[in-house]
């Protein structure tokens, strides 16, 4: 008798977990439409308006009336997001900086910012339920997210590269050298690094820890014989730790970029233009010297360029636009810094 | 997307990390059992070392954070010369930890057993292992399935925490899935029915068994 209670209640239990997950879909793509259709009608307006664009677009405003931006950032993340006494410390913090200041204008961007931890997992979610406004967390743009979220960016190009103990005493060079049953490879689950790396190499043993640091670790023991993610942040546990090197090319292209809510298109255009502006200003320069640029030269700021978005910036900018070049994204970048656009005071006002 | 069909569509992702799970959390509770009976004797033995022992055991075990436990194995055992896979390391340190608490359990169970069992076991002869291993365990196992069922369901979901040393369950596939696919809240779903479906048919296995060795009393 008690039995059988039971199993109803399992199977009732059951039923009730299977509808809330199904129930939490809709409800999702509901609001993700409504967003969408509220950012397009501002642009629309926007448009018509003929003036109404960059930071005066009425997607723009709204933040702005906020008061506070809410930016989800990395806070375990070496030289780009990491949580000090002091505040979030790193690349994507400055740009959070730079581009709040851009809003606000008023000199003290940090005022106006509430970071908020964002871990790999929680990016879209965080996005999708509004709990914050950006995500500037080492986050790749690529086609499966831009379907859930938007991108702006990307401000800053990188990619995926392989740490050895140093000396490299296996000669591993590419990922093809790790793709045998005898040598074993290093990331963090659940990442895009991962990912990449299975697909060239198939075969290979992998090991996934939760945080880079662990396969340093792991490393010094012996046990892993070579561990693979950005080579941004390898860069940046050769640094802390030591006892390992970068060695081979760059197998992957990683465009950070920063997520915004699916369909706010203003916000978009917006962001697009700020990026190119500071880039332009020598403050894009500035930010990646005092970060990244400990470990790592500065290199060339990459072209905005969202291949998932058909408009890049607002009208009436005076940014270079890649497809306008019509050449490849380095072509285009090189142009953008041998001649930097006539309007950029401008594009800055 | 819906997560069922989302659960579908990556379904060997996901049921290769469960098998996993399942091997490793079902060895961990096999030798954790036999942990908590042998810390359980320790502690009610009449030896004083034994005893010491075990409370000290049981205390180091049941206020160390399961995540540090993981990291000292893992990582800090390879320093002494010793280096396990995730998986093994994960089955011995779940076998040490859910065996602290069983110990517990069981000697919760041996303390219900009438004093006269015991009394009337010696009084026939038996000495204390037998006496022990015949009559009072026996008793004291049948007491206490209910809470074993518990931890069994504790252990299953402690199990998970193989993944920060490396071990590959099915939500590490989650994990994996939300990555690829930007969906994260239907591919940790998708991970969340193996469990329930899982740990209420365990729940139903402990149940029974409770009503097939209750006795009245």
């Amino acid at each position: 008798m008690q039995t059988r209670r039971l199993r109803v209640l399992g199977l009732v239990m059951i039923l009730m977990l299977l509808l809330a997950a199904c129930g939490g879909g809709g409800e999702e793509a509901e609001e993700g439409g409504d967003t969408g259709s509220e950012a397009a009608a501002g642009a629309s307006e926007g448009d018509e308006g003929g003036g109404t664009v960059g930071v005066d677009a009425e997607g723009v405003q709204a933040l702005k009336e906020q008061g506070t931006i809410r930016i989800g950032v990395k806070y375990d993340q070496p030289l780009f997001g990491v949580n000090t006494p002091g505040g979030v410390e790193g690349f994507d913090a400055e740009i959070a900086k730079l581009m709040v200041e851009g809003i606000f204008q008023d000199g003290d961007p940090e005022s106006h910012i509430e970071f908020t931890e964002a871990v790999s997992a929680n990016r879209e979610p965080f996005l999708q339920n509004d709990e914050v406004d950006m995500v500037i967390a080492t986050y790749t743009m690529n086609e499966e997210r831009d379907q859930v979220v938007d991108f702006a960016g990307p401000y800053y190009t990188t990619g995926q590269q392989l740490m050895v103990p140093e000396g490299n005493p296996e000669g591993i060079q590419a990922p093809e050298d790790l793709n045998t049953g005898d040598l074993s490879t290093c990331s963090v689950e659940g990442s895009t690094s991962l990912q990449n790396f299975q697909e060239l190499a198939p075969d290979a043993e992998t090991i996934t820890f939760d945080t880079y640091t662990k396969c340093a670790e792991a490393m010094n023991d012996g046990r892993v014989d070579a561990t693979t993610t950005d080579g941004a942040i390898l860069y940046g546990l050769v640094d802390e730790i030591g006892g390992f090197e970068v060695v081979g090319e760059e197998f992957s292209d990683e465009p950070y970029g920063i997520g915004i809510p699916d369909g706010a298109t203003d916000v978009r255009l917006y962001l697009n233009e700020r990026i190119c502006q500071i880039q332009e200003s020598g403050e894009w320069d500035q930010a990646f010297e005092d970060t990244v640029g400990v470990v790592s030269d500065t290199p060339e700021p990459p072209t905005i360029d969202p291949a998932f978005g058909d408009q890049v910036f607002p009208e009436g900018s005076e940014c270079p636009q890649a497809s306008e070049t019509g050449g490849t994204s380095s072509e285009a970048a090189s142009e953008m810094t041998s001649e930097p656009a006539a309007g950029t005071s401008e594009a800055a006002s | 997307m819906n997560p069922i069909t989302f659960l579908i569509d990556n379904w060997d992702l996901y049921i290769d990390g469960f098998i996993r799970l399942f091997r490793a959390a079902n060895l961990a509770f096999v030798f954790a059992m036999v942990v908590g009976v042998v810390i359980a004797s320790f502690r009610v033995s009449p030896i004083r070392p034994l005893q010491r022992f075990a409370a000290f055991y049981v205390t180091v075990f049941r206020n160390t954070p399961l995540l540090i436990i993981f990291f000292l194995f893992f990582f800090g055992l390879p320093k002494l010369g010793f280096t396990f896979t995730p998986f093994v390391s994960t089955v011995i340190v779940m076998s040490l930890y859910t065996g602290a608490y069983l110990g517990e359990t069981v000697r919760s169970g041996i303390n219900s057993v009438d004093s006269g069992q015991a009394e009337a076991a010696r009084a026939i002869g038996l000495n204390f292992r037998e006496v022990l291993g015949t009559v009072v365990i026996p008793q004291a196992l049948r007491t206490v399935v209910g809470p074993i069922g518990n931890l069994y369901i504790a252990n299953a979901k402690n199990t998970v925490i193989g993944t920060t040393i490396g071990l590959f369950v099915e939500t590490t596939a989650a994990q994996r899935l939300a990555n690829s696919t930007g969906q994260p809240i239907a591919a940790f779903a998708g991970a969340a029915i193996f469990f329930v479906v899982w740990l209420l048919i365990a729940a139903q296995v402990f149940t029974s068994i409770e009503q097939r060795v209750a006795f009245k009393r």
